[in-house]
């Protein structure tokens, strides 16, 4: 199996290469003429509208009186905007019954941090042990984590949530499971295994030890796979689901998106207040997108070249 | 320093693994405070072979492999196609990339809650307006998530919509990283863009390909978020998959036995599906 980690890893010291430059930026090559030219644009400018027509849609529903969202392609038109579904969300969800917003806000936001920073040291030192130290059995841990990685969440499910069901309705059943993570110690272990060792070896011989070695001279240098494994990472925490419907059922502890499912099936129905929920669940994630554009783009490649 | 990680994946992944085996094995209820009893393999009998039982469980697994035999080829073809379209040596690529991209930022239970009403039945739900206004009124309204005709396909539809971006960035990374060279060689033999497609593309791009192709499988077996928002499994099971049969069986019935029964056929057939994987990837590695 270890064949198959080392091509990996190959793979992907390669494409990490390729990745630090912009992939915009391609060799200097004959263009198409303008007619193609045209032709392409045409055809992406109609597959983005097809895109984001759906996002579109939502954000316009939110600012519409609600009666307003199901009326066809009327529901485009911005007509009567305001904040008023943003309201009314704040003011649906004020009570220990229903919940209050601030609180799904607080629970996603606990555990998508805790998730993510948590995630960060302990994979990140799994993935140098793995890398650069000699210890008994690490053949067979890096194996293992190999295997890993392609068992999907879903597998584990239903144990977990029997494992776990006396501690049901806390924060924290919501994260520590979720901390130590295959695919983010092999991203970690890729990146370390491509840093040469004489840096390694310069740092034993001034004296450090391998977490003085790690904390002050690698994780510095590491900056790209740290930020690609905080992305990866957050967004699968924010997005999480499939646990947090087996696990939770007070709406003291329950995570947006579970929130506005809840809050979907429960009438009277009110169209603009879920697509107003819907726009705030999502504007942190979207914010990050749009500021760290190319690392979101460049980490999810980095995930997936291991083919 | 592996030990924090390592406990952690052995108390939180490598024991729940081992567990739902176990538990596959036993009646196994949250509702009740009998002990647990040793069941053998009745579990299986049930959801496998029992005729009265094993029908909403194969309805499930046909609906997972139906879903599988739309995204997989659609939404690979249109990553692939959307990669070539934004690998061109034109302006602005990196707007449309971001348009492309963005659905895969949004988390899966907002777009599922997003397109219910999309999918709203009545004629003024949107899709129904798009398709009567390009129909010139003659098509529609139609009940997306009603029909059972299709209500599993407009769930395979919004997954496309929702994934896409993320096969397209895994596929674009393949294409830059196919040398010029092997383009400029193959224009001195004279070959067309097509031919291009076909002799360099194609195979430069086989191992993303097959990733790709791997990744989606494993996505279109996992399917629950969607289903759990918008159909609940209906209407009459069409939309039933292996996980939402197994989450229903453990959680709303309590019977965690036969969810956990239900969990090792769907590792079995995610680990069959990542063995084939393999083997056509060792397949190009000899013939390369």
């Amino acid at each position: 199996m270890s064949d198959i980690a080392a091509r990996d890893a190959a793979a992907y010291a390669g494409a990490i290469s390729a990745l630090t430059h912009d992939p915009d930026v391609r060799a200097p090559r004959i263009g198409p003429g303008p007619a193609r030219k045209a032709f392409s644009y045409f055809v992406l400018i109609l597959v983005s509208v097809i895109f984001f027509a759906p996002i579109a849609y939502m954000i316009i529903g939110s600012l519409k009186p609600s009666s307003e969202v199901l009326s066809g392609l009327g529901g485009f038109i911005p007509k009567d905007l305001s904040f008023a579904n943003y309201r009314g969300v704040f003011a649906r969800f004020n009570s220990d019954a229903t919940g209050y917003f601030g609180n799904f806000y607080v629970t996603s936001l606990i555990v998508s941090s805790v998730i993510v920073i948590g995630g960060l040291m302990v994979n990140s030192i799994a993935g140098y042990a793995l890398a650069r130290l000699q210890w008994r059995g690490r053949n067979f841990v890096m194996t293992t984590i190999v295997l890993l990685i392609i068992l999907p969440f879903e597998a584990i499910a239903v144990p977990l949530f029997y494992m776990l069901n006396n501690y049901r309705n806390t924060y924290y059943v919501q994260f520590i499971p979720f901390i130590a993570n295959a695919l983010s110690i092999y991203l970690f272990y890729t990146f370390f295994i491509g840093i040469p060792k004489q840096i390694q070896e310069a740092a034993r011989i001034d004296g450090a030890g391998p977490w003085r070695t790690f904390f002050s001279i690698i994780a510095p240098m590491s900056k790209p796979v740290f930020a690609s494994v905080t992305i990866l990472t957050f967004l699968a925490a924010w997005s999480s689901f499939l646990f947090p419907v087996m696990v939770i059922d007070q709406p003291k502890y329950r995570p947006l998106p579970l929130a506005i499912a809840v809050f979907q099936g429960q009438p009277p129905t009110d169209w603009g207040q879920i697509f107003a929920f819907g726009v705030m669940l999502v504007t942190p994630v979207l914010i990050v997108f749009l500021l760290f554009q190319r690392w979101f783009v460049q980490s999810v490649a980095s995930s997936g070249l291991k083919g | 320093m592996v030990t924090p990680a390592m406990v952690l994946l052995i108390a939180f992944v490598a024991i729940p693994f081992v567990l739902a085996f176990w538990l596959s094995l036993h009646n196994v209820r949250l509702d009740s405070a009998r002990p647990s009893t040793w069941m053998g393999l009745e579990q299986y009998r049930r959801i496998l072979i029992d005729p009265l039982e094993r029908g909403d469980f194969y309805r499930s697994l046909l609906n997972n492999f139906m879903f599988a035999i739309f995204v997989v080829p659609v939404q690979t073809g249109l990553a692939l196609a959307l990669a070539l379209l934004l690998n061109r040596p034109l302006r602005g690529m990196a707007i449309f990339r971001t348009f492309f991209f963005m659905p895969v930022v949004f988390p899966m239970a907002l777009v599922a809650v997003v397109w219910t009403l999309i999918y709203s039945r009545s004629a003024q739900g949107m899709l129904n307006g798009v398709i009567n206004a390009i129909s010139f009124g003659h098509l529609g309204p139609y009940d997306w998530l009603g029909n059972p005709h299709l209500a599993l396909l407009s769930i395979a539809i919004m997954s496309v919509w929702a994934g896409v971006g993320f096969q397209m960035v895994i596929i674009l990374a393949g294409l830059q990283g196919i040398p010029t060279s092997l383009y400029e060689a193959a224009a001195i033999d004279k070959a067309n863009k097509w031919q291009q497609f076909l002799n360099v593309t194609i195979p430069g791009l086989r191992n993303t390909l097959v990733f790709v192709i791997m990744i989606t499988t494993i996505f279109s077996l996992r399917l629950f978020d969607q289903v759990y928002i918008m159909t609940q499994g209906g209407p009459n099971n069409a939309t039933s998959t292996v996980m939402y049969q197994a989450v229903t069986s453990a959680f709303q019935e309590s019977n965690i036995g036969k969810g956990s029964a239900m969990t090792v056929v769907f590792v079995t057939i995610i680990v069959i599906v990542t063995l084939i994987q393999r083997r056509v990837l060792r397949q190009e590695t000899e013939i390369s």
